[in-house]
């Protein structure tokens, strides 16, 4: 039965959006800084990747080398974004600079403030997504106008990563720890989630592992079949899959962040 | 004039331990009431369940009338708060951090304008208004967070230790703006080691230790419950101790000192002088710190 009290739906009201206003004026602040990195992140990849490994790596499943990694590095850096924005830089904003502490002397609740932060966080990915693919674009790697597509889904998926890092936050014990995860998680995924090459060639039980818990390989699979416009009836599952778990992870995150602060 | 803040039988418990053990008070409206309290008495616990952003573990608590437990937004909205921890976003500038605070009330935007140009003449910081928060010194910081509990108008101020670490001067300043508020009616409830500025600030106190509340009343009544009229101390030497005894006073021995509560300090200190031959004797009024230490012990805490 204890697990249950982890699913306990949050209140939230409007004020919600406060948090994520916060967040958004001190983005705006320092933007130029945070500008850079989804700008550069698919440049550094399809000039080494793309273009370097795919001279040997001609084609993939019909699709040229670079047309094959783009929709993965867009989701790769939706997958950073909201994640690493509810790891460290949340760890930071409720540890170190104690805003949370501070928010919830007004009349905002703990929930709200998770809430807002994991708002933020998809935000963010949607930023990314937002600046990289026109660089995708110029490139001619993505297919038009259907990647347009990718930014409101950046929303969904940066939530859910989003989600699955405030869970993390809301465990770890300290921020060196928050290193666990990143390379536990987020680099085998980076790697096997049929980013760089397809899942297909991977052994019949990774491929399965990979399409039950890693939840990249579901954006991997939403946002190629976008790109490449071979959209299919097997976006509904990755999509149903994403919808499920970030929606059960959110809750989640939200009941074992009360647990760590309400004390 | 109604209870802004009622607690009955309020109790915390961190696991096994009880940080505030049934405590019973309750604050008038318009009154500056003090908790004082060695370190770890429970003061920063107690003030944080009226806060409402500590849930209490069972005892009654009631803010404006309304539960806490119930109607957390609601209370939040009319209550400010300055920390004992300070929290500032360090993100922002001195008005950027009024500014965004003030969205959290839902102020709208021109009236936050006006109300943060207000606050800052107040708290003295409008030459600072676009510092960054490091760059503010540790009496800065403290008056900035004392205007940024006023930006919702609040009708309860709360503020755990709001004058800790600051050069007379800063605290002057604080002490001067929390009479001023006051004056237009608001109710205060704070924290304080520094016996002075309870003395000086508030209508009524508690003096809590362990969780406990050990008395509660106004500062000039308690000092004459606990401490007398006055005091006479001098060398806790053996002669001298003899010698107060022979002459039947009563005394409290403090570390290297001996005290004598009285009403004849004039007398004493003479039969001291002439009777005993202590190298010194001091005759001083009675005062808060000599209630505090006398109820709750000189030992260190913790
Ligand atoms: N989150 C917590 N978990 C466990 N124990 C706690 C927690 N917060 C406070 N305590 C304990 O409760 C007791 C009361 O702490 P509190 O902070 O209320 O004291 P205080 O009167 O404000 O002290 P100070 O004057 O040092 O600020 C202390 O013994 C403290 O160690
Ligand atoms: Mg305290």
């Amino acid at each position: 039965m204890s697990w249950l009290q982890y699913l306990h739906p949050p209140m939230l009201t409007r004020r919600t959006l406060r948090v994520w206003q916060r967040n958004r004026n001190v983005f705006v602040k320092t933007f130029r800084v945070n500008f850079l990195p989804p700008l550069l992140e698919p440049l550094l990849y399809l000039l080494s990747l793309g273009y370097g490994l795919g001279v040997f790596v001609t084609q993939i499943n019909g699709v040229s080398y670079p047309r094959f990694i783009a929709p993965a590095l867009l989701a790769i850096s939706i997958m950073n974004a909201g994640f690493f924005e509810t790891t460290y830089a949340s760890y930071v904003r409720m540890y170190f600079q104690k805003t949370f502490d501070a928010i919830i002397a007004t009349p905002l609740s703990i929930e709200e403030v998770i809430t807002g932060e994991i708002l933020w966080g998809a935000t963010r990915s949607v930023i990314n997504a937002s600046i990289m693919l026109p660089v995708l674009i110029a490139f001619g790697v993505v297919d038009l106008p259907i990647s347009f597509v990718i930014i409101p889904f950046a929303f969904l998926a940066g939530f859910l990563f989003a989600s699955i890092g405030m869970c993390f936050t809301a465990l770890t014990p300290n921020i060196d720890t928050l290193n666990l995860p990143t390379f536990l998680f987020i680099t085998p995924m980076f790697l096997f989630s049929g980013t760089f090459f397809p899942l297909s060639i991977l052994p019949m039980p990774i491929q399965v592992i990979a399409t039950a818990v890693l939840p990249l390989t579901h954006v991997v699979k939403i946002t190629r079949m976008i790109t490449l416009s071979q959209v299919t009836p097997a976006i509904l599952v990755s999509l149903a899959w994403i919808i499920i778990v970030a929606a059960v992870l959110f809750v989640l995150a939200v009941n074992l962040m009360k647990r760590r602060l309400i004390v | 004039m109604g209870d802004v803040i009622v607690a009955e039988d309020l109790e915390k418990r961190f696991g096994d331990f009880v940080a505030v053990n049934r405590v019973t008070f309750s604050v008038r409206e318009g009154e500056v009431f003090g908790f004082l309290g060695p370190n770890g008495a429970g003061k920063t616990t107690t003030m944080r369940m009226i806060q409402c952003v500590s849930p209490k573990t069972s005892g009654r608590l009631e803010v404006f009338g309304m539960d806490v437990n119930t109607h957390p937004a609601d209370i939040k909205c009319l209550i400010g708060v300055v920390p004992q921890e300070t929290n500032l976003d360090p993100d922002f500038s001195v008005h950027e951090n009024l500014m965004v605070y003030s969205r959290y009330f839902d102020i709208p935007p021109r009236t936050a304008l006006e109300t943060i140009g207000s606050l800052l003449d107040f708290v003295q910081l409008s030459e600072r208004r676009d510092t960054s928060i490091e760059k503010l010194s540790g009496g800065m910081k403290r008056r900035l967070i004392l205007a940024r509990a006023l930006i919702n108008n609040p009708r309860l101020l709360i503020l755990d230790e709001p004058t800790v670490g600051l050069d007379p001067q800063a605290r002057h300043l604080i002490w001067d703006r929390l009479r001023a508020l006051r004056s237009r009616g608001n109710t205060i409830v704070l924290t304080t080691h520094y016996m002075e500025e309870a003395a000086q600030l508030c209508d009524r106190i508690v003096i809590m230790d362990q969780g406990r509340i050990l008395e509660l009343g106004r500062p000039q009544d308690l000092v004459q419950k606990h401490a007398g009229v006055d005091i006479v101390e001098a060398d806790n030497k053996p002669e001298v101790l003899a010698c107060l005894g022979r002459m039947g006073a009563k005394y409290d021995v403090a570390g290297e000192r001996v005290q004598v509560f009285t009403e004849k300090a004039r007398e004493v200190t003479a039969a001291l002088l002439q009777e005993c031959s202590p190298i010194e004797v001091v005759a001083r009024p009675a005062g808060l710190e000599d209630v505090f230490l006398k109820l709750t012990g000189r030992r260190l805490k913790e």
